[in-house]
């Protein structure tokens, strides 16, 4: 039955977006490990992690699109939760380190040890059992979101308010990560790791195994959306987006119905953040800037709103753009990612995925047209 | 009290009025110098005394001599001589006028030996020459300087010195000087109750610091409690000062806050447009000031100073200039669309700062402050600098003339009259198109103006704005959107309320509370502290 409701939401669009995901979870390990490097076939170690790293973005563009797309609220703060799953994520490799820091403490982090630090902090208990991490990075950012929302949507803060106060909180964060007295490694954030589930961080068998992990995490985050948007409590979720008042008017919990999509995505977010610090290998205060949460509703943007396969495209498509711009020509690519804001909202406010199905619909419109000028002409010389 | 001080004075007069007048000595200083030639300790300090007494300025160069071991007995003729060594010899000196004596074997001279005894004396005859020094500064300092030392030597001179003083502020520095060494003597009771008032009237931390050594040291039960009441009235007065100053940063802060805001509160508050790239204007305006003073660099250096008044038109013409073009090209088409507005803008801000960034190069260009811009002054026990005063002042007048225009201005009125109803002003003839672009304008040359301001602060480079974007937007939302007394008196709040927090959490956690009392506020009064009431709420 469950597998009923989870097929239930998937359409053509999702049908191709998981074969293509399914067959780079196996080929792109088979081409990074199995052949040679002399092959032209042969993917460098380098560009798995790339990949990885497009889809741990793609996965936090599609909890953004689950929120802003079908619930109508932007959150310019949802680097905030990918970051604290990043975080959670970063503790726990942090703890892996074990007696091989610089400074060899089997039990402190090498930036407490350097602040003179004599006990871990309280928060830093269990982040060295895998399980406990995990749920952490789900908790964590599920718990803010959950809390942050129950007072915001109770008091009905809505629209431009909402958008800033999310905002305030990424801002509020980063602010607060960057103290060193948070132990959470200040400035430098948490890096240096050196092994995940007691495999080498740096071996490549565990780098194509992260980002097969990452490839699966964004095929489950996006059958698990598809589902809940084409379920009933979807419809009431778009409902709410396009007419709140009303919806409240005919006697739904809107504030729930918000809280509940609100609190999945920042879960999803922190899921995201947890895949991206181990591929990438550090997790800082950066994270939380208000610029990188914008930039993520960017490629929601560009991709598509609402659509959800659009906002992993928007993703990939946007963060291979900076990759390819800031190696060509790095001075280009602020006014090309301004120029892509721009350019989206005034021309292309369905996104990409928005003007393929606005030029489908117009061309099915023309030859339907045609079908009917043809069939007239034929009815007028008929006799 | 007073009565105190007033027996005080009559004292020092009288003993001043006893005294020969000063000029008689005058005359007499180089025999009272000769009287200094003795071997004798007792009789040393004697003429060392005499000298004192003169209260002539030339005399102390001599003592600082003997102080130093540079005075000598000629033997030849008995004469007090400067003897400097030159070669094998020495080269010698009248101590008085300096003139030089010719060379001298070294046997011709003997130095004038002085113990700690006369050592000490000769400390407080010093101390007491300055006192009576003719220049100001140097009796104030002197003062100052026995307030440190509290050496008891020095309380009859500086009864002299009070008694002589016509600078009211001197005279009450040396008062509390002597009171200062009243309290390091055995006097009697009546006398120490007496400083302690005195001192306690000084009411800074020096003086506090010398009560607490009162308290701590052996002393009459009745001037202790003194010491302690006394001590209790000046960390009140301390406490209220640090309060003063905590004002005065938040008062500077917010001020600071409100310039960068009250543009948005033009855009954002009566336009209702979501700016993001607003402080990029600001930054732009911090740009033209620089290029205005290049300028100024480059052809009339001598008008500096003019430099940022002719700054002020050039970047609210430049910033609002922007900004219709920003209004014309990009938010006339999002009308309606909030969140694709602030997408939009944003997506500006990065070009404009990769533009600038291109144009100017990333690091922080040099914005000089003219000269009635720098300098500080003191205030009872404020530090105010020039260039906070004006600023404050600025922000203040900007205000002031942003809400004239609003108000009293026919383009006020029909930027009132579109954002009131905008159907309505069209049919009544205004041209709505017109009025948003020069509104938009309008609020992007008030931050083209915060930003000549915060050149003066702030660094000057591409990520300027950056740092007030999200303060600016929070005193907006804070103040109630659509309301410019609710900027301003958000503004004052949230600088008062960060620096207020600022000694007790640090500037980054205070921010940080701030921001948390932000986002809680908001929840309580989703509209801010002055919300709008009536139909504009929903539109």
């Amino acid at each position: 039955m469950l597998t009923r409701f989870l097929l239930a939401g998937l359409d053509t669009k999702a049908w191709v977006l998981l074969s293509v995901l399914a067959v780079l979870a196996v080929a792109v390990p088979f081409m990074a490990l199995a052949v040679p490097p002399t092959s032209p076939w042969s993917l460098s170690m380098l560009t798995v992690t790339l990949l990885g790293k497009y889809f741990c973005y793609a996965l936090l563009a599609l909890s953004l699109d689950l929120v802003w797309g079908y619930c109508g609220i932007l959150s310019l703060g949802h680097g905030a939760f990918f970051a604290l799953g990043g975080y959670a994520m970063g503790m726990y490799l942090m703890r892996q380190i074990g007696s091989r820091g610089v400074y060899g403490n089997a039990e402190l982090p090498d930036f407490m040890v350097f602040l003179n630090w004599k006990e871990l902090p309280w928060y830093w208990h269990g982040f060295d059992m895998f399980p406990f991490a995990a749920l952490m990075v789900v908790l964590i950012p599920g718990v803010l979101a959950f809390a942050f929302g129950w007072f915001a949507f109770r008091s009905r803060v809505t629209g431009v308010y909402l958008s800033i106060i999310t905002q305030a909180m990424t801002f509020a964060l980063l602010l607060a990560f960057f103290r060193n007295d948070m132990g959470f490694g200040g400035n430098n954030g948490l890096t240096d790791f050196k092994e995940i589930l007691g495999y080498d961080i740096q071996a490549p068998a565990t780098r194509a195994g992260l980002f097969v992990a990452t490839v699966v995490a964004l095929a489950i985050g996006y059958i698990l959306a598809s589902a809940v948007v084409s379920s009933k409590y979807g419809k009431v979720l778009v409902a709410v987006r396009d007419a709140e008042s009303r919806v409240r008017f005919l006697g739904y919990d809107v504030e729930k119905v918000k809280l509940f999509a609100w609190t999945l995505s920042a879960c999803m977010a922190g899921v995201a953040g947890a895949l991206y610090v181990p591929q990438v290998g550090i997790i800082n205060p950066s994270e939380f800037s208000p610029a990188a949460s914008i930039e993520a509703v960017i490629w929601v943007a560009v991709g598509g709103r609402g659509t959800l396969a659009g906002a992993v495209l928007g993703a990939v498509i946007v963060n291979y753009g900076k990759t390819w711009f800031t190696g060509v020509l790095p001075e280009v690519w602020l006014f090309a990612l301004g120029g892509l804001f721009v350019l989206v909202t005034l021309f292309l406010p369905k996104g990409i995925l928005g003007l393929a199905g606005d030029l489908r619909q117009r061309l099915a419109a023309r030859r339907s047209r045609a079908a009917a000028g043809s069939n007239a002409a034929k009815e007028a010389t008929a006799p | 009290m007073r009565c105190t001080i007033r027996r005080l004075l009559i004292a020092a007069a009288l003993l001043i009025a006893a005294l020969p007048p000063l000029a008689a000595y005058a005359a007499d200083l180089p025999a009272l110098v000769r009287g200094l030639g003795v071997s004798n300790y007792d009789e040393l300090d004697k003429a060392i005394a005499k000298l004192a007494e003169t209260g002539d300025p030339a005399v102390a160069p001599v003592l600082e001599a003997l102080q130093a071991g540079d005075l000598n007995l000629r033997k030849s003729d008995g004469a007090v001589v400067v003897a400097k060594r030159a070669g094998s010899g020495w080269d010698l000196f009248d101590p008085l006028t300096g003139a030089a004596l010719g060379p001298a074997e070294r046997s011709a001279v003997e130095r004038i030996r002085i113990n700690n005894a006369l050592r000490r004396s000769l400390g407080a005859a010093l101390g007491a020459l300055t006192l009576m020094s003719p220049d100001p500064a140097v009796r104030r300092s002197a003062a100052e300087a026995v307030f440190k030392s509290r050496d008891p030597a020095g309380i009859e001179i500086l009864d002299r010195a009070i008694a002589k003083e016509t600078d009211a502020g001197i005279r009450t520095a040396m008062q509390r000087a002597r009171a200062a060494a009243v309290l390091n003597t055995d006097a009697p009771e009546a006398e120490k109750l007496a400083a302690i008032e005195i001192i306690a009237a000084r009411g800074d931390r020096d003086g506090l610091g010398l009560l607490n050594t009162v308290v701590n040291a052996t002393a009459p039960d009745a001037v202790k409690a003194a010491a302690r009441e006394a001590i209790g009235a000046i960390e009140h007065r301390l406490a209220l000062w640090a309060a003063a100053q905590n004002l005065w940063y938040g008062l500077s802060l917010g001020s600071v806050l409100l310039l960068a805001a009250i543009g948005l509160a033009v855009t954002f508050g009566v336009m209702g447009v979501i700016n993001m790239a607003h402080g990029e204007m600001v930054m732009i305006g911090a740009y033209s000031t620089f290029m205005v003073q290049e300028m100024f660099r480059a052809y009339a250096p001598g008008l500096f100073d003019l430099s940022i008044l002719v700054a002020l038109p050039v970047a609210f013409v430049v910033a609002g200039g922007i900004g219709i073009i920003i209004e014309r090209g990009i938010i006339r088409w999002l009308y309606g669309r909030p969140l694709e507005t602030l997408l939009a803008t944003w997506g500006l801000s990065l070009m404009l700062q990769q533009a600038v960034r291109s144009l100017f190069g990333p690091s922080n260009r040099e914005v000089g402050a003219p000269s009635w811009m720098s300098g500080a002054f003191e205030l009872g026990g404020l530090t105010i600098t020039y260039g906070r005063l004006w600023i404050v002042v600025f922000a203040f007048a900007v205000f002031a003339a942003l809400l004239v225009a609003l108000r009293r201005t026919s383009f006020g009125l029909q930027i009132r009259a579109v954002t009131q109803n905008r159907r309505m002003a069209s049919a009544m003839g205004i041209r709505t198109p017109q009025v948003d672009a020069l509104t938009f304008g309008l609020g992007s040359g008030i931050a083209g103006l915060a930003g000549v301001a915060l050149s003066q602060i702030d660094n000057v480079s591409p990520n300027l704005g950056q740092g007030y974007i999200i303060d600016s937007f929070m005193v907006v939302v804070f103040g109630g959107v659509g309301n410019l007394w609710g900027t301003l008196v958000g503004a004052l709040t949230l600088g008062t309320i960060n620096k207020f927090l600022e000694p007790y959490a640090g500037a980054v956690l205070g921010k940080i509370l701030v921001l948390i009392f932000i986002i809680l506020f908001i929840q309580r009064r989703p509209r801010g502290l002055f919300a709008l009431r009536g139909r504009a709420v929903e539109a």
